[in-house]
C-alpha cells in the first residue's frame, strides 16, 4: 500500500454525481449526512468540488448529455480517486437499459471501485458500502 | 455603469443535486438576466411506459421521481380509471391519501431542510431531516421500502395497512407536530431567515398566472389552486382541511405555505385514521378497452398530469407526463434577475426544482447541428414519411 492510499482511508472526501438519476439515491446520499446515520464520523465530507475528491460517488442512469461531462469530471479528479456506483441504475442501468437516452453501465464508461445495488439503496447499506470501500484500499 | 459578465453554474455544482445548468449574467453583484438548460437528467420513461404492461406502468413511473415517488403511480392510476369507469373502494382511497399525504410531508421537510442548506443555514437542515426520519420509517413499516413505496396499483392499491401499523402512525403524526411548530416559530422569529428570504425573489400573482405555476409556488403568489380541492380526487372532498394562501410572492412566503401545508397534512392523515372503513382494498380489473383517459393529482410540488391512451391492447400507446417542476422552473426567469449572486441560490431552489420530474425531453448543442423547432420538427418528419412512401412504391 502506498503513501496515497495510506492517507486516503483516514478521511475521504466524496464528490456527488448525478448522471440522470430520479433523486433518489441522492437523497439517500445526502441522508447518510444527517444526524441519524451521520457518516462524518467516519471521516467523510461531502464536499462541493471535484479537485478535491477522493471518492466520486456516481447515481444515475447514465444518459447521452451527461455522460461526456462525467469523463470530463472524472478526468479533472486527482488520482488516485475511487469510483463508486451507488443504486441499481449505474449498476447494470436497472430499468433503463431498452432507452434510448441512456448509453451503458458505469464500468464500462470508468473503472468501479465498489458497486452499491439497491433501489434506492438504504443509508446502512451506502455506510456499509463505503466501510468496506476502506478496507479495500487498505488491503491493497 | 458596470460591465455584463457571465456565471455558469453547473451542470455539476455543490447546490443543488441534480445536474443542470444556469447561466447568470451579472453587472456587478446584481443579478440582470438568467439562462437554464437542463435536459441531463432525461431518461425517456414516457417511451419506456408505452413498452410496459399496464400493470408494470406503476413501477416505471414511479422512477421518474424519487421524491415525489407516490404522485406520478396515482395520478396514472387515476388516469387509468378514468379511461375505465370503475369506482375504487372507499379503503382503498383512504390508504391512497394516507401514503400521498405522509408523501407531502417528507417532502416538504426535505426542501426545508435544503432550504436552510441554501442559506447557509445548516442546522435547519440537519434539523429538518432528522424530523424527516420518522416519515421514512413509517413509510418502511407500511409498504417495505424508505422510498420507491409501489402501493398505487389499478383500481387500488398493492398493500394494505395493517391494524396494528395504525398506533405507529398516529404516534409520528403526535409527535411531529411539537417539531412543526417548533420549525413555524424559528422561521417566523430567526432574524437571519427573515433578512435572507422576504422580499427576496418575488413573483407577483400576475407573473404567477402567466407563468402557469402550481402548487405551493402559485399559492405563496396568491394564487389560491389545489387540484385536491379544485379537482377532488380521492376523498379530499370528505376530510375538513384548507388551503394555505399567502399574498407575498417572496421566498419567506414560500417557506410559510410548506410549513402551514404540513399542519394540514398531519390534521388530513389523522382524520382518515378516524374515518378508513374495513373492506377491500382494490376492485379486479381485467381487460382495458380502447380510449383515453386523465389523471390529475396535487403532487407537493404542484399538479401532477399524466394522459393516457389506449387501443385496446395490453399496453398504453401513448402516455404523456406533466410534471409541475415544467412549469415551475421558469419562474425563475423573473424571480433572480433583479437580485444579487447570494440571493439567486435560495430563490432558484425556491421553486422545489425536480428536473428528473421535469425533463421529458431533451435537446443535444453540437456544433454545426441547429435546434429545431415543433414546426420544423413535423415538417421534418412529413418528409421522411413521402421519402419512405416513394422508396416502398418502388418496391
Amino acid at each position: 500500500m502506498g503513501l496515497k492510499e495510506k492517507i486516503l482511508t483516514k478521511s475521504l472526501w466524496v464528490f456527488h454525481l448525478s448522471v440522470g438519476s430520479c433523486n433518489n439515491c441522492d437523497i439517500e446520499i445526502l441522508d447518510c449526512l444527517t444526524p441519524r446515520f451521520d457518516i462524518e464520523r467516519l471521516g467523510m465530507q461531502l464536499i462541493g468540488s471535484v479537485r478535491h475528491a477522493d471518492v466520486i460517488l456516481v447515481t444515475g442512469a447514465l444518459n447521452k448529455k451527461s455522460t461526456p461531462i462525467l469523463k470530463n469530471i472524472y478526468a479533472q479528479a486527482p488520482k488516485p480517486c475511487f469510483v463508486v456506483a451507488i443504486g441499481t441504475c449505474p449498476c447494470s442501468r436497472h430499468m433503463f437499459k431498452d432507452s434510448y437516452n441512456t448509453i451503458s453501465a458505469l464500468d464500462e464508461v470508468m473503472p468501479v471501485d465498489l458497486y452499491i445495488p439497491g433501489c434506492p439503496p438504504k443509508p446502512e447499506a451506502i455506510i456499509a458500502g463505503l466501510a468496506k470501500l476502506i478496507k479495500k484500499v487498505t488491503r491493497k | 455603469m458596470s460591465e455584463r459578465r457571465v456565471i455558469p453554474i453547473g451542470p455539476y455544482h455543490p447546490l443543488q443535486e441534480e445536474p443542470e445548468f444556469f447561466k447568470l449574467i451579472v453587472e456587478g453583484e446584481r443579478v440582470v438576466d438568467l439562462e437554464i438548460e437542463i435536459g441531463y437528467n432525461h431518461r425517456g420513461i414516457e417511451k419506456l411506459a408505452e413498452a410496459k404492461h399496464w400493470d408494470q406502468v406503476p413501477f416505471a413511473v414511479e422512477r421518474i421521481c424519487g421524491i415525489c415517488s407516490t404522485s406520478h403511480p396515482f395520478a396514472y392510476c387515476l388516469a387509468v380509471e378514468d379511461l375505465l369507469g370503475i369506482t375504487v373502494p372507499e379503503r382503498a382511497h383512504y390508504i391512497r391519501m394516507i401514503i400521498d399525504e405522509l408523501q407531502r410531508l417528507h417532502s416538504h421537510l426535505l426542501w426545508l431542510g435544503l432550504a436552510g442548506h441554501f442559506i447557509g443555514y445548516n442546522t435547519i437542515w440537519m434539523w429538518a431531516w432528522k424530523a424527516r426520519e420518522p416519515v421514512l420509517d413509517l413509510f418502511e413499516l407500511i409498504t417495505g421500502n424508505r422510498q420507491h413505496y409501489a402501493m398505487m396499483k389499478i383500481g387500488g392499491v398493492r398493500r394494505d395497512i395493517k391494524d396494528e401499523n395504525y398506533p405507529a402512525i398516529k404516534k409520528m403524526v403526535k409527535e411531529l407536530y411539537p417539531t412543526l411548530k417548533m420549525f413555524a416559530k424559528a422561521v417566523n422569529d430567526d432574524p437571519i431567515i427573515q433578512k435572507r428570504t422576504k422580499d427576496v425573489g418575488i413573483l407577483s400573482k400576475e407573473q404567477a398566472i402567466s407563468f402557469g405555476v402550481l402548487g405551493p409556488i402559485a399559492r405563496a403568489s396568491g394564487w389560491d389552486i389545489d387540484v385536491r380541492r379544485d379537482d377532488s380526487y380521492a376523498l379530499y372532498d370528505t376530510v375538513k382541511w384548507s388551503v394555505i394562501v399567502q399574498k407575498e410572492g417572496d421566498i419567506y412566503a414560500k417557506i410559510l405555505v410548506r410549513v402551514l401545508e404540513m399542519f394540514e397534512s398531519c390534521s388530513i392523515i389523522e382524520q382518515c385514521l378516524n374515518k378508513i372503513p374495513k373492506g377491500d382494498i382494490e376492485t379486479e380489473v381485467r381487460d382495458i378497452p380502447a380510449g383515453e383517459g386523465i389523471g390529475r393529482v396535487e403532487a407537493p410540488r404542484g399538479e401532477c398530469f399524466h394522459y393516457i391512451r389506449s387501443d385496446g391492447t395490453n399496453r398504453p400507446i401513448r402516455h404523456k407526463i406533466r410534471a409541475p417542476s415544467l412549469m415551475n422552473v421558469p419562474s425563475n426567469l423573473v424571480t433572480v434577475p433583479g437580485y444579487t449572486i447570494s440571493d439567486a441560490a435560495i430563490t432558484l431552489a425556491a421553486v422545489d426544482p425536480c428536473y428528473c420530474c421535469t425533463e421529458r425531453s431533451a435537446a443535444f448543442l453540437k456544433t454545426g447541428k441547429k435546434i429545431l423547432t415543433g414546426e420544423e420538427l413535423v415538417k421534418l418528419s412529413q418528409e421522411k414519411t413521402e421519402q419512405l412512401k416513394k422508396e416502398y412504391d418502388k418496391k
